[in-house]
């Protein structure tokens, strides 16, 4: 019961790895507060979430194998 | 010129399956606008130029450097110091003259964003800072024009196309419905600071040309309310989709007149505290009273300041260097664009809390402009 998590831009940066695996846990907020416990410099980071390639506003609820992404801004060009 | 002249130079992609003359008298009577001749601008462009596209707009007020060379490839060593926008114009009509290049030699904004985007059909955002990627979508927004973005980082590229309803659903997506708001500038990079390889440009702004090709010949299927990332260290792929939400429109201007009125430089640094000088206060300023001025550029930046006199001490080294600051005239800061003197004025003050330190607004490159405002012209040169 494992859901995976990747993480794009300065969020890959903060977490020191593009993708790795997670307990199962109930919703994307669940998720959020345990990655911020984890990595406290996210809490200042902007990021928007992905489930399932779906970006989503509000949280949402988690299946096992669901995959989580964490997408920060760019601006370079 | 004979039909079969006409269509001579383009024969290998009129003989695609799909494609044909049908597809190529699309891209000559197509208008396209690039905002930025930048890493993704230039690629995009050259492209663009190369497809036949029959009308390029080409929106840029910045100056070629010797930095911008690993990865901005329609620009030579002759090119330092000479304006991108009409460079590249010049450049790009020695490879196909049978396009015509508008060049905009002016920085995009509210007040005459929406007068240049109308006349194109589609736009390609290849702008390097928040303030021109919100303004740039929300007049796309107001103007219903299709937006192909991209945006750079490092190793990692992302390309999207906004305002174009997808084959499924019909709806259509925005830059707001990614991000609402601006985030706080102080956390994320600029390429500037945290560096780009020079080849991510030419992908993502090869991207960005491809969708443009695409959507203005109708052919497969265009990154409609998609967002697809690619990180180039480990070659992957990841396709974001995006839903529309009332929330995030509702961030955007509702009315022409509110567009025009919207200050997108405040918009995107909420909640700085730092004092900001204008140009015209500047200038004043220096007139009144013996200033202190730093500018916090890396070495061999430009363009050049011989205009005053300033002690140079790039962001990199301010953390030692400013520790031999004298604090009694005050300082004024300035580096490119007006965002790292931002974090150098944090730096002192957090340093000197009693000092009086200003970030001078929009940098250097935006009181050049000012300086120069008298002899500028917003309307476009036609090569």
């Amino acid at each position: 019961m494992e859901i995976n998590v990747l993480a794009f831009g300065q969020v890959a940066d903060i977490t020191g790895k593009t993708s790795w695996k997670v307990p199962l846990v109930k919703t994307t907020n669940e998720l959020n507060q345990q990655l911020i416990k984890s990595y406290p410099q996210l809490q200042s980071t902007t990021y928007l979430i992905a489930v399932n390639k779906k970006i989503i506003q509000e949280s949402v609820e988690l299946n096992t194998d669901d995959t989580v992404a964490l997408l920060p801004p760019f601006s370079g060009g | 010129m004979s039909d079969q002249k006409k269509y001579q130079r383009y024969e290998r992609q009129v003989i695609l399956k799909n494609f044909g003359i049908q597809a190529q008298d699309k891209l000559f009577y197509a208008k396209i606008l690039v905002i930025g001749a930048g890493g993704l601008g230039c690629p995009a462009l050259q492209y663009l130029s190369a497809a036949g596209v029959g009308k390029i707009g080409i929106v840029d007020f910045d100056v070629v450097e010797l930095t911008n060379l690993q990865r901005q490839t329609l620009y030579t060593v002759n090119d330092i110091g000479k304006p991108k926008a009409i460079t590249a114009a010049e450049k790009l009509k020695l490879f196909n003259p049978e396009t015509q290049y508008l060049v905009y030699q002016t920085k995009i904004e509210p007040k005459n964003a929406l007068e240049i985007i109308e006349e194109y059909d589609l736009v390609i955002d290849g702008s390097d800072n928040f303030a021109t990627r919100y303004l740039v979508n929300d007049a796309c927004v107001l103007l219903h024009k299709p937006l192909v973005y991209g945006a750079i980082l490092r190793y990692e590229g992302q390309v999207g196309v906004f305002n174009m309803p997808d084959k499924n659903s019909g709806y259509t997506a925005n830059y707001r419905d990614l991000f609402p708001l601006p985030s706080n500038p102080a956390t994320v990079p600029s390429c500037n600071e945290a560096g780009v390889l020079g080849v991510l440009p030419a992908i993502i702004g090869g991207f960005q040309a491809a969708e443009a090709i695409k959507i203005c010949t109708g052919i497969g299927e265009p990154l409609c309310n998609k967002i697809l990332s690619c990180n180039v260290l480990n070659n992957s792929f990841y396709e974001f989709n995006i839903s529309p939400s009332k929330e995030s429109s509702s961030y955007i201007p509702s009315t022409k007149e509110a567009f025009k009125n919207y200050n997108y430089e405040w918009f995107c640094s909420p909640g700085n505290p730092v004092n900001e000088i204008t140009p015209a206060e500047f200038d004043d300023l220096r007139k009144r009273e013996q200033l202190i001025i730093i500018d916090v550029r890396e070495e061999d930046e430009l363009p050049l300041v011989n205009e005053f006199r300033y002690t140079q001490i790039p962001l990199s080294r301010f953390k030692e260097a400013a520790l031999e600051i004298s604090t009694e005239n005050k300082i004024v800061v300035f580096c490119k664009s007006g965002k790292r003197s931002v974090t150098a004025v944090n730096a002192l003050l957090k340093k000197y809390p009693n000092i009086v330190a200003y970030s001078l607004k929009g940098g250097i490159d935006n009181w050049k402009m000012y300086e120069h405002s008298n002899l500028k012209n917003s309307s476009p040169i036609q090569l």
